[in-house]
């Protein structure tokens, strides 16, 4: 890092060698070719992708707007919404990154037809993608967009922070798409364990790519974390008390609270193996007094807890999702609240079952598997209470319905493999097997993946006015349960059967038929992605005729479906008053929904900054920078961000006020719709008829 | 004459056939008796650790079927066809949404499953404990195991020699194993025969293992260590008493010295197969290494150099003299040595 190294070196480590061909071109085997020819197409569809989109934005002249609207808002629902784009396309290059791994290992036996070390960067990006850009960004996203409206705010407690998480995430994000093009990903796995992953084994770009890649998301997270806490304890509407709060806010809450503490495990980890590897310290090397075994503990006091970051949420849409279309309250609110907070105490209790296989003594492994069983009871308890919603309901089976009953199915054979790994003395058999894989998949896909779907379609019509084709998403519902049964349930039987996870081939001529079946799964699931697509396109076609403007097309429960479709920026004309769990049931009930307040005030709402971008821009080059080793960048990269920070200290007039006029002009609109439009009953709920207004009373009664 | 040919093409016929009874019915059945091919799976269990493993797997994964899976799966189907939305005959209850006696049975249904498994834990992570000693009435047989990068070096301190590929042991008597790690972190496992244990550099990790009978086992790495790990398989072999005797003069009289040019050799990153290609006098027929004149302190000099970040010169069994910062009394050892 001396003063020559920069003149000799000015791009540091980068090179034409670092294109994704450049293997190929210089030693042509088929083998290379074969591998050169993927990862190029691979780099390919991400340059062209972003060359496309660009493309689009200027044939459209959409720079301004996407500055000036998006980018650069503060405004929680924009910001939710991007979030659930990076999520929707970093699905889209992890999924086909998982029907390749799919592939090899159905041509698995004696080789394969992806290098070794391809495939490894496969399971690497898969699994970091998965959970650090996918599911996190889905989650955040709904929360922001949802959150702050079912307890009738305005905004986040920190709007201006929330746009510099979403800048840092996407920075994350835009490093592994980066990574795709440049060098290589990391070969060491989601959790990257030392010594593997220090500079001796490990001396390539990849993991300094997977390190700041997590550091710029956990950081984000962390933030959200804190934003997210602060805004549901201080933020609420007046009469909202703790024990009013939709479940989906109280899942939020948890997960924020998750963040704030399983988060600092992880940033100190990379940060630690970062010393290790640009510096020569020694935390995790096998030699001169580090400990690899450090890493593991720190990970997974992170890992664990994340695993109810991701999950509880999602849970919380199923919440809603369940009552919802069950048309009645949620069954046991007290004991589901109960339940929430106890898996969220208890997530950081059982970290150590990721290692029972590390040695501990017998006392050490009991306590944590009995801890990792504890588990089981408020997960039980919640499974309950949800079947409890559902009876004495009048159960609609629309596209969320699908999800959250094939997730609790499926849930329930990955809650009983799960309680199979924290028995120590089986997960010495099962441990490190796809197994394992089985499990986890088991768990994340039904349990977050589809909540988010599920919470997606639930409330893409509160942010967009219409509603999604449910042809298409019943269908795609369908194709991702029986896709994820057909891609999953024989990685049990295989991992039973001794296979090892992210073996990229494999001896035993036994494993192949129930890897082709995996397989098959795999392109199930590919449809169910395709069907997603598909079925977003459809709707936005036929968008004319399932609009639903007055913004309650499902007789929702709580304040976010009190709102016009899509909600004005700042969601309520007046912060409404909360007597009761269901706000908003209770308000129709009682015939108070909709109705003119006493008076309009002026509103005071943040106004626009750059700083998220920026920072986000700033954030992304930094690290680019520390991954290549192009240290005059490096330092320039941290000047700006910290010039940047300092003069944002300066910045004045960060508010702008709606008017008391607008405001009133905006809701007597929302009012002016309501009067014209037929209140419809749940029997023409897919009807061009519904457009969100929902009819009350009872049910109509056939006999 | 007749019968052999017929028991042969029946073998022929059964070892066709299994690949599809793999995909019928899954590992339990296939699992039974496939001749030759080594076992891999613990519900086809060669020792008494995999069998308990085995038992303890079935009586939890039973306890659970009928106590969680069941339930849910008969309830929620006639659930959600009772409270459909078309049903306008069934109770609607839209506000209903609390019952005291039902959310004492939602608690207490969980809390009682998580006490009986909560025993099995109890009572089988000390009963399975890998560092607890088997119980026989003969020595154990003694094994050091070091990873390296993309073999298993096994080392019999007691009779000089050391192999890799091919892990032998006597049938019937418990083998006790200590591990390390030269190099990443690993993961030694012999399905068949019990539990996984990871062997990390400058540690020692312990491992307790029996066949019960004569066989062959799937032995492997579970822990990715780079690109060769799904290469670094090993067979287990577990012999007659008297076979094991008889093999372990073999090794002795046609395995390579192991000296510090041939440790340096097996260090470099490689498999099996490249090791055999660098180092053709030690391949034996079996497609192993076999070693002999192993001194007894090799494993502990491999463990210190590991922690130091030297070289090992086996031999003398210390690190050499220019050892930079060295942390003596730091070997991560657990329990007792």
């Amino acid at each position: 890092m001396s003063a020559i190294d920069i003149i000799e070196h000015p791009l540091g480590r980068l090179s034409l060698e670092s294109l994704p061909f450049y293997k190929m071109s210089q030693d042509p085997t088929l083998q290379n070719l074969i591998n050169g020819s993927i990862a190029g197409t691979a780099a390919l569809i991400a340059v062209g992708g972003a060359v496309i989109v660009a493309g689009l934005i200027t044939y459209f002249h959409g720079w301004r707007t996407l500055w000036s609207d998006w980018l650069t808002s503060t405004d929680h629902k924009k910001i939710g919404i991007m979030y659930v784009v990076i999520a929707f396309v970093m699905m889209a290059r992890a999924l086909i990154e998982a029907m390749l791994m799919r592939a090899q290992q159905a041509w698995g036996l004696g080789g394969g037809f992806l290098s070794p070390d391809h495939f490894a960067e496969l399971f690497s990006t898969h699994g970091t993608i998965m959970i650090f850009f996918m599911a996190m960004p889905f989650l955040t996203g709904l929360i922001n967009y949802v959150m702050p409206m079912q307890i009738g705010a305005r905004d986040v407690s920190f709007p201006t922070l929330n746009s510099v998480s979403l800048g840092l995430t996407a920075a994350g994000a835009a490093l592994i798409m980066v990574s795709l093009v440049l060098g290589s990903f990391s070969t060491g796995g989601w959790f990257g364990y030392p010594p593997y992953t220090e500079m001796a084994y490990s001396p390539g770009v990849g993991v300094d790519y997977w390190i700041w890649a997590l550091s710029l998301s956990s950081l984000g997270s962390t933030f959200t974390g804190i934003n997210f806490a602060v805004t549901i304890y201080k933020e609420r509407a007046p009469g909202m008390k703790l024990m009013r709060m939709p479940l989906f806010t109280w899942t939020a809450l948890c997960a924020a609270i998750l963040m704030i503490f399983a988060m600092p495990p992880l940033t100190v980890a990379t940060a630690q193996l970062a010393l290790d590897r640009y510096l020569g310290f020694h935390y995790f090397t096998n030699a001169l007094g580090g400990d690899p075994m450090h890493f593991v503990n720190l990970f997974w006091m992170f890992g664990h807890p994340e695993v109810y970051i991701i999950i509880l949420p999602a849970w919380g849409v199923y919440s809603e999702v369940i009552s919802t279309y069950s048309g009645k309250a949620l069954f046991g609110y007290r004991s589901l609240v109960w339940a929430t907070m106890a898996i969220s105490v208890l997530s950081f209790t059982v970290w150590l079952h990721h290692f029972f296989t590390m040695g501990q003594n017998a006392n050490i492994n009991a306590v944590f598997g009995i801890a990792s069983m504890l588990i089981g009871i408020p997960t039980g308890v919640k499974i309950y209470d949800w079947i409890w919603t559902m009876v004495r309901g009048r159960v609609r089976m629309t596209t969320p319905m699908v999800y959250s009953i094939g997730f609790i199915l499926l849930f329930v054979l990955g809650g009983m493999t799960g309680i199979l790994l924290a028995n120590p003395s089986i997960d010495y058999q099962v441990h490190n097997t796809v197994f394992l894989v089985a499990h986890f998949h088991n768990v994340a896909v039904p349990g977050v993946l589809f909540g988010m779907l599920a919470g997606y379609h639930f409330w893409f019509p509160k942010a967009f006015g219409f509603r999604l084709n449910e042809r298409w998403g019943i269908f795609s519902a369908l194709c991702w349960i029986i896709g994820f049964m057909l891609a999953f349930f024989p990685l049990y039987v295989l991992g039973i059967m001794g296979l090892p996870r992210r073996s990229a081939g494999y001896q035993q001529a036994a494993y192949v038929p129930l890897e082709m079946v995996a397989f098959a799964g795999a392109l199930v699931i590919g449809v169910a992605l395709l069907a997603l697509v598909i079925q977003l396109l459809v709707s936005i076609r036929d968008r004319e005729q399932n609009r639903s403007p007055v913004g309650d097309p499902w007789d929702g429960r709580s304040l976010e479906w009190s709102t016009a479709s899509p909600p004005p920026e700042h969601n309520f004309p007046v912060i409404p008053e909360v007597t009761n769990l269901d706000a908003f049931t209770v308000a129709k009930e009682c015939g108070e929904a909709y109705q003119e307040p006493d008076e309009y005030v002026d509103i005071t709402m943040p106004r626009n900054s750059i700083l998220g971008p920026v920072l986000g821009i700033f954030g992304f080059v930094l690290a680019f920078a520390l991954v290549w080793r192009i240290w005059w960048l490096v330092i320039l990269a941290t000047l700006a961000t910290f010039v940047t920070i300092i003069v944002r200290g300066f910045a004045r007039d960060l508010t702008e006020t709606v008017s008391a006029d607008d405001a009133r002009r905006e809701h007597q609109r929302l009012l002016e719709r309501v009067r014209i439009s037929p209140a419809i009953s749940r029997d023409d709920e897919r009807a061009p008829v519904n457009v969100g207004l929902a009819k009350q009373g009872p049910a109509k009664v056939v006999s | 004459m007749k019968v052999s040919r017929i028991m042969a093409a029946w073998r022929h016929w059964v070892g066709k056939a299994s690949n599809a009874r793999y995909a019928l019915f899954g590992a339990a059945l296939l699992l039974s008796g496939c001749s030759g091919a080594p076992h891999f799976s613990f519900l086809d269990p060669q020792g008494p650790v995999a069998n308990a493993e085995r038992w303890h797997f079935y009586i939890v994964l039973g306890i659970m079927a009928v106590l969680v899976a069941a339930p849910i799966f008969l309830v929620m189907p006639f659930v959600l066809w009772r409270y459909r939305y078309g049903n306008k005959r069934a109770r609607y209850a839209p506000k209903w949404k609390f019952s005291r006696l039902i959310e004492i049975f939602t608690w207490a249904g969980p809390v009682i499953i998580v006490c009986i498994l909560g025993f099995f834990v109890w009572r089988d992570a000390h009963r399975l404990d890998p560092y607890k000693p088997l119980p026989s009435d003969q020595p154990a047989l003694q094994v050091q195991v070091i990873g390296y990068d993309w073999k298993w070096l096994f080392i019999y301190p007691k009779l000089g020699i050391a192999t890799i590929g091919t892990l032998g042991m006597p049938a019937g008597r418990p083998v006790s194993m200590h591990l390390t790690s030269a190099t990443v972190m690993q993961s030694f496992f012999i399905p068949s025969l019990g539990s996984q244990i990871y062997a990390m550099g400058g540690m020692v990790t312990q491992l307790n293992l029996e066949a019960s009978r004569p066989g062959t086992f799937l032995g492997e790495n579970t822990m990715y260590s780079g690109k060769g790990f799904h290469k670094q398989k090993f067979t287990a072999v577990a012999l007659a008493p008297d076979d094991f005797k008889a093999w372990v003069k073999k090794v002795r009289n046609t395995g390579m010295t192991l000296d510090g040019d041939v440790l340096k050799t097996i260090a470099e990153r490689g498999t099996l197969a490249q090791l055999i290609t660098d180092l053709p006098p030690a391949a034996s027929h079996d497609g192993s290494v076999y070693l002999t004149g192993v001194t007894p302190t090799l494993f502990r000099a491999v463990v210190k150099s590991t922690m130091r970040g030297t070289r090992v010169v086996p031999g003398n069994g210390s690190t050499p003299a220019h050892a930079t910062t060295t942390r003596p009394s730091l070997t991560k050892t657990r329990g007792k040595p």
